[in-house]
């Protein structure tokens, strides 16, 4: 069938630059860029490009552009060209749309309509260089007192098990599977040198990866891939994954394609078979199965290790991690509708969900008028992009963030969108060999560090502003927050004061 | 304490919470005791739990929920019945169930085999997966309700419907539904409409016949039936169609 689809994107090529190297063809996976060998020339597909600026950023000579394609529709405020792509995508295949990482479409981003406050005058500003500003976090459940034992002033109470990090933002589960084995060893390394934790998600845990494993979090969802008493057992944490940000309520097909023999090995299924991740857990059909699977994990790690509950932000989140809480969790992770994936359904991408910043404020509300809120930490992630959001969700409630598509973004993604088609020309989203190794764990490790460590610097002079010396002390301080351009409802959910009042 | 490989360590579990008596089971297979026997067990969950070794349990009573979950080695025999999720994600090891047992028997179990000498409840055996060598059993005396092998991904379950009357069907519908893997054995014969769409129907080839003797073989010997008995009916063999049941979703 002829397809009715047009380029998006144009690759403009300078001839007085261009000296015909095929930089530009080895790179890109898309097919996008070609040799034509009866006129000794480089040329390209438009059509393909999908605009993930590889081979403007390897080119030698800097000889490439990319541009939107100059041909646009005709305007219509309904029939947009992503419209009609999608129909005409639908017209000719059938099929559910596929697509990755985060929603573009143009939600309200609510980090930017929360202003946070400095100290002038009354009282005095903290100069983090000079003097110590501490960003140490303890994820896990708090007991509500603490009994000291006065003669010897030891401590009484048998203590939960509790997860330090040394900066409040982790990097969230992506799978191997979904990231390449290179972008898992990473984020294990980064996250193993900044005293952070990774995430495995749900693809089992590579046996290269666990020496990392006080700085690993292992993640059981609904297909239990790779998941045994070993699994468990190899890391920090573990994370019962109910939900995410970018697909809340359905499942995930990992295709056989991307079921390579090393993927096969971690996942515990045959090499090219499907990897089906069924939409519920079976065994948690109410907030009381939770709770059993919840103590199952407690058993099966013998108590050692705080257990998380993920899920998506959704209208009944609050109550919803009420009940988690109350189940037992030690840390609950909320996932924003801007959460990223390497494959959902893009109607459920761009319309289920809520903003992670009113699930947030909601839950964290919640737990405090039920007295709870001590019993778990609350983690959130799905489109944190700088230390400006971090600590805004700190001072919301949170105890910690998790970054996926930041972290993606520092090991080279351009966010071009493409992960479900297994053809990242970053080496990332894929499990092509000849791609996965454009990752270097050691320069890819390097980057999430300094990433992290300017974040972190970021993080203490604002808080030094503030006047306050640890991240403790901004934790659920929503007074530090002042809302712009919100309405009373968005400001009384968000528990902030307009700005100027 | 210490303990050899012969004595068999007796514990009266009335009134014990569940956490205090998986403690205390931790604890006496830390220190070598092989053999352990539960009596007036009423509800306790998590038996078998973080048990890494192939020690025996014998259970009288009525176990709770999740027993043997992500279990690896132990070889428990339960003299009474199983609640839900007997053998949930399951990794090593052996139970054997002298009454029914619950719901999601077996669910997404790896490795190791399930023998139940009467019926289970809803989704037995949902899930499974089998890699290379670990390959888990689900061998069900009696009957199993709807969506059995659900989403099966690998291993074999043995359905044997010892309870049917001449004539009686089966109660389950949606057999083996987005099955993409294993294999089911079942005693008798299913209507089409109880089977899920991405099921097919074989006669059993030489090989099956083999796999099944023995399943058979084993669980006649647990609870004590004459294997032709049981043999004495036809097997079907249900299998998936297709290895990639939702290749063609989705448009890129």
């Amino acid at each position: 069938m002829k397809t009715l689809l047009t380029s998006k994107f144009a690759v403009i090529r300078d001839p007085e630059k261009c000296i015909q190297c095929q930089v530009c063809v080895n790179q890109c996976s898309f097919n996008a860029n070609y040799f034509d060998a009866e006129e000794n020339e480089v040329k390209s597909r438009n059509e393909n490009c999908v605009d993930c600026q590889r081979c403007v950023v390897f080119c030698p000579t800097m000889a490439i552009t990319i541009t939107n394609t100059p041909l646009e529709y005709r305007y219509h405020r309904n029939w947009t060209a992503s419209v009609i792509d999608d129909i005409n995508k639908q017209a000719e295949t059938g099929g559910v749309l596929l697509t990755g990482m985060g929603t573009d479409k143009d939600y309200p981003v609510y980090w930017d309509h929360l202003l946070l406050n400095a100290s002038q005058v009354t009282n005095p500003s903290i100069d983090p260089l000079r003097e110590p500003m501490e960003l140490v976090t303890y994820l896990g459940s708090k007991p509500q007192k603490l009994e000291i034992d006065e003669r010897t002033l030891e401590l009484r109470t048998k203590m939960p098990p509790q997860v330090k990090l040394n900066v409040p933002v982790m990097f969230s589960a992506m799978s191997y599977g979904a990231v390449s084995l290179n972008v898992q060893k990473s984020l294990a390394k980064a996250a193993t040198e900044i005293g952070t934790m990774w995430n495995t998600g749900e693809g089992g845990l590579h046996s290269s990866l666990k020496k990392y494993g006080s700085n690993t979090i292992v993640q059981v969802a609904s297909g239990r891939f790779g998941v045994h008493s070993e699994y468990l057992n190899s890391g920090r944490m573990v994370e019962i994954k109910i939900g995410q940000g970018a697909k809340p309520g359905i499942g995930g097909h990992l295709p056989g394609e991307k079921v390579s023999s090393e993927v096969s090995l971690t996942r515990m299924i045959p090499e090219g078979s499907d990897a089906i991740s069924p939409a519920p857990h079976h065994d948690i059909y109410s907030i009381e199965d939770l709770l059993q699977l919840i103590h199952a994990l407690k058993e099966a790690t013998n108590y050692t290790k705080p257990i998380s509950v993920k899920i998506a932000a959704v209208h009944n989140a609050a109550a919803i991690a009420s009940g988690i809480v109350r189940g037992g969790a030690d840390m609950v992770v909320i996932d924003g509708f801007r959460g990223a994936t390497g494959a959902a359904p893009k109607i459920i991408r761009d319309n289920v969900g809520i903003p992670i910043e009113l699930a947030l404020a909601s839950v964290d509300s919640r737990l405090r008028e039920e007295g709870i809120r001590n019993k778990a930490s609350i983690v959130i992630s799905g489109g944190i992009r700088n230390s400006g959001d971090v600590i805004k969700a700190i001072a919301l409630g949170a105890d910690a963030v998790y970054i996926g598509t930041s972290a993606l973004i520092a090991l080279g993604c351009h966010v071009c969108q493409q992960c479900h088609t297994g053809k990242c020309a970053w080496g990332i989203c894929t499990s092509d060999l000849k791609l996965t190794k454009r990752i270097n764990p050691d320069v890819g490790s390097q980057r999430l560090i300094n990433l992290l460590r300017g974040w972190s610097l970021e993080i203490k002079d604002i808080l030094g502003g503030l006047g306050v010396n640890s991240i403790e002390s901004l934790r659920g301080n929503r007074l530090h927050l002042r809302g712009v351009g919100l309405s009373d409802s968005e400001l009384e959910i968000l528990g902030v004061r307009p700005a100027g009042r | 304490m210490t303990a050899d490989n012969n004595t068999t360590f007796k514990i009266d579990a009335s009134g014990i919470y569940y956490r205090d008596l998986n403690e205390k089971l931790r604890e006496l297979i830390a220190n070598g005791t092989h053999n352990i026997e539960l009596i007036n067990i009423c509800g306790q969950r998590y038996i078998g739990t973080d048990l890494d070794k192939p020690v025996n349990i014998d259970i009288y009573g009525t176990p709770g929920n999740d027993m043997g979950a992500f279990m690896n080695g132990p070889v428990i025999t339960v003299y009474g019945n199983a609640q839900d999720g007997c053998g949930n994600t399951m990794n090593e090891g052996k139970i054997i169930i002298h009454g029914h047992a619950g719901d999601i028997t077996g669910l997404s179990a790896r490795g190791g085999k399930i023998f139940i000498k009467e019926g289970v409840g809803y989704r037995a055996g949902i899930h499974m997966k089998e890699y290379k060598e670990k390959k888990p059993v689900l061998v069900i005396g009696g009957t199993a309700q709807d969506f059995a092998g659900e989403y099966m991904a690998g291993g074999i379950m043995v359905l044997l419907g010892l309870n049917l009357r001449e004539g009686e069907k089966y109660p389950a519908k949606f057999i083996g539904t987005g099955m993409h893997g294993g294999v089911i054995y079942l005693r008798g014969g299913v209507e089409d409409y109880q089977l899920g769409k991405e099921v097919g129907i074989a006669e059993l080839d030489e090989k099956d016949r083999e796999i099944l003797n023995q399943l058979v073989a084993e669980f006649c010997a647990y609870f004590s039936y004459g294997i032709e008995t049981i043999m004495n009916r036809n097997f079907i063999k249900l299998y998936p169609r297709y290895l990639r049941p939702y290749g063609r979703l989705y448009a890129y």
